[in-house]
């Protein structure tokens, strides 16, 4: 018999009488505006920089402004393809990021009670451009804002297929040496929000 | 294996002859263990959350022959490679002979405790192959060719001097350097180097979910996937038990895992991996060693419910004031101290002793086990398999020692009077050297009054 075999029917055998699983169910009552706020707070904490932007355009001038070198700063969202290097598909190996500062990226949304953002494939094309920047900007808009991780779910449940995905809280981050924080383990040193709308 | 046997007594021992770095060891716990607190105090529905997780692995231990199943079929549907290993020998055998198919000698590797359990290092260096552990604290650990002594915080143990020291030897860093920026950049640039040439890269895993087929893997570093985005080939290494039946349920767990560990509300990265990447080779290991039996009994079942947390560790004062190494097993304190009799009662049959049963570990667990009362019975069956205290063994001094007044047994005693009459004394005497502690929680009522209860007859 196999292992497989053989690990499944002696895990049957021991296996105690069925046990029913709970209907999960946590009520939130806060309003969006205050997830917003708490979202905010947590990302202060989180050593995220916030910034509130009403569109697209405005973002544009925003970054213009900060004067970030475009030639190793890349995007995966065409509305911001004239201020930095547009990611539209994966086309060369991955290890080609290895130089990149800045990578923009969209979130699908963020949850307050954590300061997570959830990200997936087909919004940054290659899987470990979150994590090969030295510096991260995310993209989310206002309205995609959920309280908890409950609420984070059922919305991952309601949308599109997923090949991979990664909720992000913050930059790469160690306390390993004496438990004191280090920003930029391995992955980016810094991150900032683009709050939008 | 790493794990040399020893005993908890004598290790503990020889760990608190530096009085100043226990003292130093046992705050920083301590300091991990009050953010956990903050951090799950903000909750107001914790307690609910707690009993959601515990609820949830229930159902999961009571199913899990369907579960697994069920797993398996999605991830193979997703184009995962799924690997059945019986016991570690296996385990690392069919790790062993993905890296010869690849003809590759050279593999990065993120935390998996598992793979400490199996001794998979040692393993694939005995064959010739080199892994690099890319989490910061067990890249120190591996680098001082030592084992990690916490599950979640590697070198705990170790002060930054020595890490600059060790770097200093190792990565070329000033001597004399100990800040904690300047160490971990010198080990980012060491370790950037590493992720961009390897094409194989091992992770763990924490969360397997039946309905899709996905693994979830947590880190703060980002090593995880630096290793597993980067590479040709991507293995995954699990316990069994690690699977829950719904991705719902990772809600229940990612609230409450990051926040026992460390007091983060979530660890920076929680990543989903469902499919390998096209031009990618994924394989999912399933590992058993021990835990079909494990799971037949009735008692300590319950340990299979473990998340790795390890907030249990950083609340027991005596992991705090003995260290992992004492445990001399890949998971120490309270968790390891009821896991491992289960894998090798002999050999571990000192541990259940190394606690002074205060109830603190259950009081924190995020998914509910019952672990001092776990290891009140670890001590009678290792009582009646002739285990127990005797004049000599192991188990005795680590009663000893946890009392620290060892001349005040009464050696010639039966066993079962001794542990009834001086069990007791672990939570009232003044004598007992953590009943001293200010922050040592009230000895829970209930379990003590049951066990009393349950004893007097004998
Ligand atoms: S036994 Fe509970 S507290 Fe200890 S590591 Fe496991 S889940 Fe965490």
């Amino acid at each position: 018999m196999s292992s497989r075999d053989n690990i499944l029917k002696e895990v049957l055998k021991n296996q105690p009488a069925d046990r029913a699983l709970p209907v999960i169910d946590i009520p939130v009552t806060t309003t969006h505006e205050e997830w917003v706020e708490a979202l905010k707070t947590r990302l202060e904490i989180l050593h995220v920089a916030v910034r509130e932007v009403a569109d697209y355009a405005a973002l544009k001038h925003l970054l213009q402004q900060e004067a970030i070198p475009q030639d190793r700063t890349v995007t995966t969202i065409a509305e911001l393809s004239d201020v930095s290097t547009l990611i539209e598909a994966v086309k060369e190996d991955a290890h080609s990021l290895e130089d990149v500062d800045l990578a923009i990226i969209p979130a699908h949304f963020g949850v307050a009670e954590n300061g997570a953002m959830w990200v997936t494939e087909s919004l940054i094309q290659y899987r470990v451009l979150p994590f090969i920047t030295q510096q991260l900007a995310i993209v989310v808009n206002r309205k995609d804002i959920v309280y908890n991780m409950h609420q984070a779910y059922q919305r991952i449940a309601g949308t599109t297929q997923y090949d991979f995905g990664v909720f992000i809280a913050g930059p790469s981050k160690t306390a390993d040496i004496e438990q004191s924080l280090v920003l930029g383990a391995h992955g980016p040193k810094g991150m900032t929000l683009y709050l939008l709308g | 294996m790493h794990s040399k046997v020893t005993n908890h007594a004598d290790a503990a021992i020889q760990f608190n002859l530096d009085e100043p770095r226990v003292d130093w060891h046992d705050k920083t716990l301590w300091f991990i263990r009050e953010k956990r607190d903050l951090a799950s105090h903000a909750i107001p529905e914790w307690e609910q959350l707690r009993e959601y997780a515990s609820q949830i692995k229930n159902n999961v231990l009571s199913n899990l022959s369907q579960y697994l199943q069920e797993f398996e079929k999605n991830a193979i549907a997703n184009g995962v490679i799924v690997h059945w290993a019986a016991d570690a020998a296996e385990h690392n055998q069919i790790v062993h002979e993905i890296l010869k198919k690849h003809k590759v000698d050279r593999m990065v590797k993120s935390k998996s405790m598992l793979t400490e359990e199996c001794g998979l290092n040692e393993h694939l260096e005995h064959n010739g192959i080199e892994v690099i552990d890319t989490d910061l604290g067990e890249r120190i650990v591996q680098l001082a060719k030592e084992p990690p002594s916490h599950i979640v915080l590697p070198c705990i143990h170790w002060k930054k001097e020595e890490i600059g020291e060790l770097f200093h030897e190792h990565l070329g860093t000033d001597k004399g350097a100990s800040d904690p920026k300047y160490l971990t950049a010198a080990a980012r640039e060491h370790l950037r180097e590493t992720f961009l040439t390897r094409r194989v890269a091992l992770t763990g895993v924490n969360f397997a979910v039946a309905e899709t087929g996905e693994f979830v893997v947590s880190t703060n570093e980002g090593n995880a996937d630096m290793g597993a985005h980067l590479a040709d080939v991507h293995i995954a290494c699990m316990g069994i038990e690690k699977i829950i039946p719904k991705q719902e349920h990772l809600s229940v767990f990612l609230r409450l895992l990051a926040r026992s560990a460390t007091g983060q509300p979530i660890t920076t990265y929680s990543s989903h991996f469902k499919k390998p990447q096209p031009h990618q080779e994924m394989h999912l290991v399933l590992v058993d060693n021990g835990r079909s039996v494990h799971l037949g009994k009735d008692d300590f079942r319950n340990s299979l419910k473990c998340i790795r947390c390890a907030a249990c560790m950083n609340t027991c004062p005596v992991y705090r004031r003995s260290g992992g190494h004492s445990y001399h097993n890949a998971v120490a304190g309270p968790i390891g101290s009821i896991l491992t009799p289960n894998f090798d009662m002999r050999a571990n049959k000192d541990l259940p002793f190394a606690s002074t049963l205060c109830g603190s570990c259950s009081n924190v667990c995020p998914v509910k086990i019952d672990i001092h009362d776990q290891l009140y019975k670890w001590r009678q069956v290792l009582m009646k398999e002739g285990l127990g205290p005797t004049a000599k063994n192991a188990s005795m001094k680590m009663m000893g020692w946890v009392l620290s007044k060892p001349a005040l047994y009464d050696l010639s005693g039966k066993a079962a009077r001794l542990v009834l009459k001086y069990s007791p004394f672990v939570v009232s005497n003044k004598m007992n050297p953590w009943y001293k502690q200010r922050e040592m929680p009230a000895p829970p009522k209930e379990s003590f009054k049951e066990w009393y209860k349950k004893n007097r007859s004998n």
